[in-house]
């Protein structure tokens, strides 16, 4: 065989790979909203509804005094959503496609990126919305160069999200326990993660024990705080002095988000190797 | 490129029996000390298949056929051995593997091509012609869920034989199409074989084994039983399920007087049952019969007959009067062959009672054949002969 045609091959093959994750994914996406009448729409009820609770939470009761306190929520809370969403799915991607597993050959690093891709496609969609909101209600703070800030910020919490989706897939196979501490973790990020209060809170109580930047070792850390630089992007002053941004400024968080892609390739890395290393075994193991 | 499409060598897996299977770290922790229960699907399996062989693997339930598809199409991985394939493989391990219910037949075509390796682009063009040759136009936009089996199979096997595979592996799936579809099939099937390509298939249908296939391999407990001719590869098949033997005796002689028992094929007399004889070897052939005394008055002489390919007689051996035991109740006759005749093929007996007047009482057709080996390939008798040739002229 000539070097072209190992090469067309070889380009062929990664198309082939391209289409079938495409086709998955289209696969979740038609079955989820097969025979609901609002379909899609459904994918913005979630946000909608924590974003009702949250703001009557800490809006009126808790009063933590963010102003536009569901844009700041959002902010944060959807790249969270994502991010979640994408490993809980992630989970469950081999276990629950154990009939194809079993029977087909076929490219098994897929699975836990059509988790991704489908949690990814609500996401874009959702921010889509978000935006427009934004701006349909006045909130032009958005239109700025920290804007640009998204991309970076994405960058980072993709390549986390797969790496640990792919770790958490391949683990759960063997050890249906993942899922169950997959649960718990995530609802405990959810709250480790400055995405109802602003950092400011944590980072006073941090610097006090010298540990600030330990914080940022979670790389969903600096992802949040980024992405509201990005999209709420107004570093307003509360009443007890702190500020609603972790800093006003960029530089603050490009080095954050350098950390966090330094761990979350580490984890890139560990989590398809292990992926690799297991998934020989599927077949057997469903 | 060689000619072989499949090379297995001394392939064995291994299952962790389900009881001992640890499904949670607590269970994980608990069991690590508790000595696992081998259980071997496959056990030191060596196979070579060339391209464009059509081989049937059959077997008892649970001999390990699905396993051995699966390790050569590479979804599991084999404990020990290799296994090598040249070329792409397309497989049908189960029906309508990779549909999704909730997708409509036309949504499911892209995906499993897509699955299967093809593009979008490749699929577009095949698209009509997979449709077509599942016979499900009016269907097509229908979610499969609401298919029948039968609709199914068509579907999955159209898929897999649109991707034009050079090698075909297929489990047991064909047997849920109507009659014409498994016509269409094998005329598929067929198709393949002319253009060369390299068919695995299982089937638990002795006749579409016979009938497809050059060569069988039959398993057992996880082990190649026999590997060989399709004929016999059945009929060992059916000696260890014990269909062999049919399940009432029939052939009931006059008044029901005369029942005959299993014939029993060997290299000496009383010795174990064999199907495949070397050319040339001792050969023995047992007969049992029940007899009632009125029966036992009127049989004069047992004629066994040895029939070839179209029921021609090879030889004819007879035992009679003096040769028979006198009472009624139970025979054994055996015919014993000390160096039977270099003959290849397969032979059927077919054993026939007369009177002392040449009056024909009652005949047995032995249900299984037994086959002779020989070295030469093309014809029935291997001949010594020397070839002379000189040119008369110049071209
Ligand atoms: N993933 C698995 N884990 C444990 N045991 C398995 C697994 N897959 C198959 N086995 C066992 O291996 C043996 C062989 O199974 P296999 O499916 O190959 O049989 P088969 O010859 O295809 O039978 P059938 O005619 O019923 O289809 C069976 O005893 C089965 O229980
Ligand atoms: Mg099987």
């Amino acid at each position: 065989m000539s070097a072209t045609s190992i090469d067309q091959r070889a380009r062929a093959q990664r198309q082939v790979r391209r289409e079938l994750l495409v086709g998955l994914i289209r696969k979740d996406l038609k079955v989820k909203y097969q025979g609901s009448v609002l379909g899609f729409l459904w994918s913005l009820a979630n946000p909608l509804l924590l974003l009702v609770v949250y703001s009557f939470v800490f809006g009126v009761v808790l009063k933590n005094g963010i102003p536009q306190f569901g844009f700041y929520l959002l902010s944060g809370l959807l790249v969270w959503n994502m991010f979640s969403g994408s490993v809980s799915t992630a989970t469950e991607s081999v276990v629950g496609n154990s009939g194809l597993v079993k029977k087909v050959r076929f490219p098994l690093g897929i699975l836990p990126m059509t988790a991704v891709g489908f949690n990814l496609v609500h996401f874009v969609l959702q921010l889509f919305v978000l935006l427009v909101v934004m701006l349909a209600t006045g909130f032009t703070s958005v239109l700025g160069p920290g804007l640009l800030l998204l991309i970076p910020a994405l960058a980072v919490a993709m390549l986390f999200t797969v790496g640990l989706a792919y770790l958490v897939a391949g683990l759960n196979v063997r050890y249906r326990d993942t899922k169950h501490i997959v649960e718990v973790v995530l609802m405990a990020g959810f709250w480790v993660n400055p995405i109802v209060y602003s950092i400011a809170q944590v980072t006073k109580e941090l610097n006090r024990h010298g540990l600030a930047n330990a914080y940022y070792l979670n790389p969903m850390a600096g992802v949040t705080t980024a992405m509201q630089r990005a999209l709420y992007a107004k570093d307003v002053v509360l009443a007890n002095g702190d500020h609603v941004l972790a800093d006003p400024g960029y530089l603050f968080y490009f080095e954050r988000l350098g950390v966090g892609a330094v761990i979350s390739l580490l984890l890139l890395w560990l989590g398809t190797s292990t992926y690799r290393r297991l998934s020989a075994d599927f077949a057997e193991e469903l | 490129m060689t000619d072989v499409a499949i090379t297995a060598h001394e392939v064995s897996k291994r299952f962790a029996s389900h009881t001992e299977r640890a499904t949670s770290i607590k269970e994980r922790l608990v069991r690590r000390k508790a000595a696992s229960v081998d259980f071997y699907a496959l056990r030191d399996v060596s196979l070579e298949i060339a391209h464009g062989q059509s081989v049937g693997l059959i077997g008892a339930n649970g001999s390990g056929k699905s396993t051995l598809l699966k390790v050569l199409a590479g979804i599991l991985r084999p404990t020990e051995g290799t296994v090598e394939a040249r070329g792409r493989i397309a497989s049908l391990l189960e029906l309508g593997a990779g549909f999704n219910g909730e997708l409509s037949g036309r949504e499911n075509i892209y995906l499993n091509a897509s699955l299967l390796g093809l593009t979008r682009r490749e699929t577009d063009k095949l698209y009509d012609s997979i449709v077509e040759f599942a016979e499900l136009a009016e269907f097509i936009d229908n979610p499969v869920k609401h298919y029948s089996s039968g609709m199914y199979v068509r579907l999955g096997f159209s898929v897999a034989v649109h991707v034009d595979p050079d090698i075909l592996l297929v489990d047991e799936v064909l047997a849920v199409g109507d009659e014409h579809f498994q016509r269409k099939c094998l005329n598929k099937i067929a198709e393949f074989q002319q253009a060369g390509k390299t068919i695995l298939f299982v089937s638990h249908s002795p006749d579409l084994i016979e009938k497809v296939c050059t060569r069988a391999i039959l398993l057992d407990h996880g082990q190649v039983r026999f590997d060989g001719d399709p004929y016999f590869a059945v009929a060992e098949l059916q000696k260890l399920l014990g269909t062999d033997r049919p399940d009432s005796i029939p052939d009931e002689g006059p008044e029901g007087e005369i029942t005959f028992g299993p014939v029993v094929f060997s290299d000496r007399p009383g010795g174990p049952g064999m199907s495949v004889f070397p050319a040339g070897s001792a050969f023995s052939a047992k007969v049992e019969m029940t007899l009632g005394a009125n029966s036992v008055k009127a049989l004069h002489t047992v004629r066994t007959v040895v029939l070839g390919v179209g029921d021609i007689p090879i030889w004819v051996m007879t035992a009679t009067d003096d040769d028979l035991p006198d009472g009624p109740g139970t025979w054994e006759l055996d015919f014993f062959v000390p160096q039977s005749p270099p003959v290849k093929g397969r032979f059927v007996l077919i054993i026939q009672l007369f009177t002392e007047d040449e009056e024909l009482i009652t005949y047995h057709r032995t249900q299984h054949a037994f086959g002779v080996e020989s070295e030469h390939k093309l014809g029935i008798i291997g001949v010594d002969y020397k070839v002379g040739s000189t040119q008369v002229a110049t071209g």
